[in-house]
């Protein structure tokens, strides 16, 4: 007989048994050893069908193809950039990644980005060695000016953006700013000082409370 | 995070800051708690905002220095733990620790806040000396302050350990009722210069942005005992004169919080 050990939506531990027997199968965050399954993290569990799955609370953020992440330069390579990407690993990116812009043989690199330099970049690839790959070659992605910059939770990053971005649009309308999210945490903030700091603030909260209902009303009321 | 200077210095200008505090606020909460370890003679801890910092009162019978024969010493150290920032390694102390422990330890000396005579028990054999130790929890900025703050309350809580009579050995663990001769308080204020703006009591973020710093010591009289300028920057005399005058403002009001937190 198949059983589910922990109810839905409870905090797990790292080698918490999760369920007992065949008919589950393990999902994000999970293993199986012998006849049950054990949770990898500290987070939620959740189940779809016979799938379950944990939701992390805690922890770093491992990078994945696809992700729109801001990194800060680091070094300057034969051509192109190391980047921080604020994880365990470091970030490549290449020239012809970076620009349109024809760059001569002999150019200094530090002309496009220099050393310090914040950029908003999406992960084209992460090998089994997690060597990360980025591009800046598609819309909205940029040299960073201006405004601030803060660090969150990267799990936490799902909720600051909200269902259908509701929630990143909520507070842009209410603070006047252009908000930038990343997926490793880092969140860039441009606009008035005062709406700045307002949006900082509602972050902050949405980082607190992210696992209560009704967020985005609280924010709402927050933000008037 | 270079962004983040770059807009520290534009908002000083239209003295605003990235907090939303006027330059010249001290963060809240200003929490003081003394008397926390019971291993040493003084103890306290202070908290900035989330700046964390403890201090620690040792006293031990040592032989005075031969040329003051009849004084006791003290001796200040700061240690920056890597718990309190990403940039603090364990090891040797740097710099930054350096300058910690010795600004904090001549607005003391220099002020003459110990009655070095009182410390001695007999001259050219015996003395008290005075060893702080400053441990930062947390390092969010303005360390000068709180580790300042920090050991004026550990050196006023501190009480004398029993000594016997017969032997002369030092019992630590059990205390006496008598006090540090401290005949003044100096507390230390530094006052930051950004983009030609004065502020005090800064993050860490703005400390990586400032062009000058000055940490005015200053007693309860608003006798100045200790001067310490930091940064690249130059500082022209109307500038140090408003600096002063604005740490001396700031320390009436710290003295205060201190007082507040002693009573209760």
């Amino acid at each position: 007989m198949s059983q589910l050990l922990v109810e839905e939506r409870n905090i797990v531990v790292p080698g918490e048994a999760l369920a007992e027997g065949m008919d589950y199968l393990p999902g994000e965050n999970t293993y199986r050893t012998d006849q049950k399954i054990y949770s990898k993290v500290l987070g939620l569990l959740s189940t779809s069908a016979r799938v379950i799955k944990i939701t992390p609370l805690a922890g770093p953020y491992l990078p994945k193809p696809g992700d729109k992440i801001i990194g800060r330069v680091t070094d300057i390579l034969l051509s192109g950039w190391r980047m921080d990407t604020a994880t365990a690993y470091s970030a490549v990116l290449n020239v012809r990644d970076a620009t349109t812009r024809f760059i001569r043989k002999e150019e200094d690199l530090r002309k496009t980005l220099d050393i310090g330099d914040y950029v908003t970049v999406i992960i084209t690839n992460v090998t089994s060695q997690n060597l990360i790959d980025v591009t800046m070659k598609e819309p909205g992605l940029q040299k960073i000016t201006g405004g601030r910059i803060i660090r969150i939770n990267a799990h936490k990053v799902p909720r600051v953006i909200g269902k259908k971005a509701s929630m990143i649009t909520l507070i842009k309308e209410k603070t006047g700013c252009s908000i930038t999210v990343g997926q490793n945490g880092l969140v860039w903030i441009k606009g008035t000082p005062d709406g700045e700091f307002r949006a900082v603030e509602a972050i902050k909260v949405i980082e607190s409370k992210s696992h209560e209902e009704g967020l985005t009303e609280k924010i709402e009321q927050f933000l008037q | 995070m270079i962004i983040n200077k770059e807009t520290i210095a534009e908002l000083a200008k239209d003295n605003k800051r990235l907090d939303n505090r006027s330059l010249t606020d001290f963060r809240q909460p200003i929490k003081i708690e003394t008397d926390l370890s019971w291993t040493a003679e003084g103890s306290a801890r202070v908290q900035i905002g989330s700046t964390v910092v403890m201090a620690g009162v040792k006293l031990s019978l040592e032989k005075p220095y031969n040329d003051t024969p009849d004084e006791g010493g003290i001796m200040v150290n700061a240690e920056l733990t890597p718990l309190s920032s990403p940039e603090y390694e364990v090891g040797a102390p740097g710099i930054k620790a350096i300058e910690v422990s010795r600004v904090t330890d001549r607005g003391i000396r220099e002020a003459k806040a110990l009655d070095m005579k009182k410390l001695c028990i007999e001259p050219g054999e015996k003395a008290w000396f005075v060893t702080v130790d400053i441990v930062t929890i947390n390092d969010d900025g303005n360390l000068f302050d709180a580790s300042g703050l920090a050991v004026l309350a550990a050196l006023k809580s501190a009480r004398f350990p029993v000594v016997d009579p017969e032997t002369g050995s030092i019992d630590y663990k059990h205390k006496t009722d008598v006090a540090l001769p401290l005949t003044k308080e100096p507390l230390p204020v530094t006052v930051y210069k950004i983009n030609g703006r004065l502020l005090i009591d800064p993050t860490q973020e703005e400390e990586k942005a400032y062009d000058a710093r000055l940490t005015v010591a200053s007693d309860t009289k608003g006798t100045i005992s200790a001067l310490q300028k930091g940064g690249d920057a130059p500082l022209t005399i109307a500038e140090i004169s408003s600096m002063v005058e604005l740490a001396l403002e700031k320390a009436r009001f710290l003295r205060s919080e201190l007082n507040k937190f002693l009573a209760d």
